[in-house]
């Protein structure tokens, strides 16, 4: 998939559904959010919203297939995701909290390296590589990039090779203006190939027809309700 | 838990895990007979293996050491694979009372394993001439110990508690695919670096007169270990409990 | 595809350990230090140093492959790495044993070459190398194997580094036992020992068991 596909759409999939269904988080002993549900379709874009705490990234590591609900459950075209993870990781990119730049890798190698996994070739790595401006820093090694440059290679990482889902922790933190739209571009783009976006933000992100979900208005019981309702303790 | 909690919301209630009512109901109802029986075997047993029974014409006196080490030792065992039963319902079946009780016996477990050392190490003195010799035996009771060592260490090394039950879990059913190679390992080794002469004092045929005591010993150790673990996982699942609580009202919640 | 990405995975991590060089290096020199200070305790006597060889040189190795454990996953699990390969297209298992290949590569190969040196200064007699260097082949991969699930529960417990060695030590044991007497065996003049074919089996076992164990344990660490 060389040069911009915007003209000539090339869908991942017929119409794939990915729908969360009453999913409940534990984190330790507490219980972060309960009967949180939403439906997300091809080229849909889902904002994940609220507080610190409310349970932004839990949600996303569980739409991500590395958190187990604790209640509910998770379907992409209506077959249960934990049943078939594999196919569910094969079909998703993830960016997390942390960046997995290695200090001696340049950020080339570091792009080959995830390319190879993903089954992407050099071509995608060097569209990558220029979507997020960092051509020119292609031969330097990981411990002297900025936080920055550092969170814009993990977002070209994102894009290699082709994927259905991203799944994105508070993408725009610590990106400058100019990132942030070359961001923007790349999710808009993603999606106008019928791909699908979940965004962790506190700030908001650019997109058309954002489907927005507070992630704090899903509150779990009560511990001292339930606690005198069973009464017994 | 009830059927009103149900009917508010199953998705909602999520603290249903930290709710083993029915556990508390048998284990209340179960604890007296145990604590009852273990007073009984105890007065008994060591009555017999202290006073009736009579001294081995071999070992003297120092025989009555085995009514305390032989039941140690089995306990030693017997507690580890209860800590597997629970480790595995728990990381197979996600049952949160298997490894309550799993950590709720690990630490009883890691007393009856230094018991069995400390008297094994009490008898060798008198015959063997001294207080620890490499002994097959000896040797992987005392690396079952510090399994028993790492799994409380494990447990209790991480800010949540959570990773610790998990992570000690799975230690735990390692350990005891590693516990048969290690027996096998140092039984080689020992008949490897020492000629099998002196490991034949073992195991003479028991009198009925040892037998009584010894069995009795054994009850009265197992029904210890009963009501320990059945105190210490109440305390365990009020003391998660109590948390959760002060969680809630921490938040305002 | 699952090929490709295991060896695309221990070429990065070597790749990693050369760039920086000197965690293997240090290891060796552990390695070697360490069975240099025996005879201070011991005294110099040549039958004694000759007689306990196999042993320093096993407990030796042993620690410096301990010592380089912690460092097997903890720099991934820390800066997200970990997450990223627990989604990638090879499962979590395969993962560990690239991990682990690689760490053997720059932990007990390193130890196995130099382990004739040992022999060496102890005065190990002539008969013993070719055994001492097989039985190293065999057993030190097994110490990496079995390091690796220790290495894996321990991530993210506060006091890890400490922790891992009590509770790889106690399993290393059967490793220790059969890989002395392996040597020590053939240097009684006993030939076709069961010893080595022993610490295959112990290998053999703990491939699975590691790679199991090992990945069901870092899929607890990126919950």
């Amino acid at each position: 998939m060389t040069g911009p596909s915007f003209h000539r759409p090339v869908p991942l999939r017929p119409m794939p559904v990915f729908e969360a269904h009453d999913l409940g988080c534990l984190r330790g002993e507490r219980a972060v959010f309960a009967g949180l549900s939403f439906r997300l379709q091809a080229g849909g874009l889902l904002l994940l919203t609220g507080p610190n705490g409310a349970g932004k990234s839990s949600l996303l590591r569980m739409l991500a297939g590395l958190l187990r609900p604790a209640a509910g459950g998770l379907t992409w075209d209506g077959a249960e995701v934990w049943d078939d993870l594999g196919a569910h990781h094969e079909r998703l990119r993830y960016l997390g909290h942390g960046e997995a730049v290695k200090p001696p890798l340049t950020v080339a190698e570091d792009l080959r390296f995830w390319a190879s996994l993903r089954g992407a070739g050099p071509a995608e790595v060097d569209r990558a590589l220029e979507r997020f401006a960092l051509s020119g820093l292609a031969g330097r090694p990981g411990r002297l990039l900025s936080a920055g440059q550092k969170r814009r290679l993990a977002l070209a990482r994102v894009t290699l090779g082709p994927a259905a889902l991203w799944l994105l922790d508070e993408p725009t933190v610590g990106l400058d203006a100019a990132s942030v739209e070359r961001l923007a571009a790349a999710v808009a783009e993603h999606r106008a190939r019928r791909g699908m976006a979940a965004i962790a933000t506190h700030i908001g992100f650019p997109g058309e027809d954002a489907q927005v979900l507070a992630v704090d208005d899903f509150p779990p019981i009560p511990v001292e309700a339930e606690a005198l309702e069973e009464g017994a303790w | 838990m009830s059927r009103a909690a149900t009917t508010v919301g199953e998705s909602r209630s999520l603290h249903r895990f930290a709710n083993p009512a029915r556990f508390v109901r048998i284990a209340d109802a179960v604890y007296p007979w145990a604590l009852a029986g273990m007073a009984v075997s105890f007065l008994i047993g060591l009555y017999l293996a202290l006073f009736a029974s009579p001294a081995d014409y071999q070992q003297g006196d120092t025989v009555r050491i085995m009514y305390v080490h032989v039941p140690a030792a089995w306990m030693a065992l017997f507690v580890y694979a209860t800590m597997a039963a629970g480790s595995a319902s728990y990381l197979i079946w996600r049952h949160p009372l298997g490894v309550v009780a799993a950590k709720a016996a690990a630490p009883v477990g890691a007393v009856f394993t230094f018991l069995a050392l400390a008297t094994g190490s009490l008898w060798g003195k008198p015959m063997w001439g001294t207080w620890w010799v490499w002994d097959a035996r000896l040797t992987s009771v005392l690396i079952l110990f510090f399994l028993y060592l790492g799994y409380i260490a494990l447990m209790n090394a991480f800010e949540n508690a959570e990773r610790g039950q998990k992570a000690a879990s799975l230690l735990c059913l390692v350990g005891v695919v590693n516990l048969p190679i290690i027996k096998f390992s140092v039984d080689w080794w020992n008949t490897l670096h020492q000629p099998a002469s002196v490991s034949r004092i073992g195991t003479p045929a028991i009198h009925e007169s040892m037998l009584w005591p010894l069995g009795l010993m054994a009850l009265a150790f197992t029904l210890y270990f009963l009501v320990v673990l059945i105190t210490r996982m109440k305390s365990e699942l009020l003391g998660a409990r109590l948390r959760a609580l002060g969680a809630a009202a921490a938040e305002g919640r | 595809m699952v090929g490709g990405a295991f060896g695309a995975l221990v070429a990065r991590d070597l790749r990693l350990a050369l760039r920086q060089r000197g965690d293997a290096l240090t290891v060796v020199l552990f390695f070697v230090l360490t069975a240099a200070l025996f005879p201070f305790g011991l005294g110099p006597e040549p039958n004694l140093l000759a007689r306990i060889a196999p042993g320093i040189v096993w407990v030796t190795a042993l620690l410096a492959v301990l010592l380089s454990l912690e460092r097997l996953f903890l720099a991934d699990y820390e800066d997200g790495t970990l997450e990223l390969l627990a989604q990638a297209p090879l499962p979590l298992e395969a993962v560990v044993l690239a991990k682990v290949l690689a760490h053997w590569l720059t932990s007990g190969l390193p130890v196995l070459a130099a382990a004739p040196l040992i022999g060496l200064l102890y005065g190990l007699p002539a008969e013993g190398y070719g055994v001492l260097l097989a039985a190293m082949a065999l057993g030190t991969p097994s110490l990496s194997l079995i390091g690796a699930i220790g290495a894996a529960v321990a991530l993210g417990a506060r006091r890890g580094g400490v922790l891992v060695p009590l509770l790889v030590l106690p399993l290393y044991v059967p490793v220790l036992i059969f890989g002395v007497s392996a040597i020590d065996t053939r240097l009684q003049g006993f030939e076709g020992d069961a010893s080595l074919l022993l610490l295959g089996a112990i290998l053999a076992a703990a491939l699975p068991l590691a790679a199991f164990a090992a990945a069901a344990a870092l899929r607890q660490a990126v919950e």
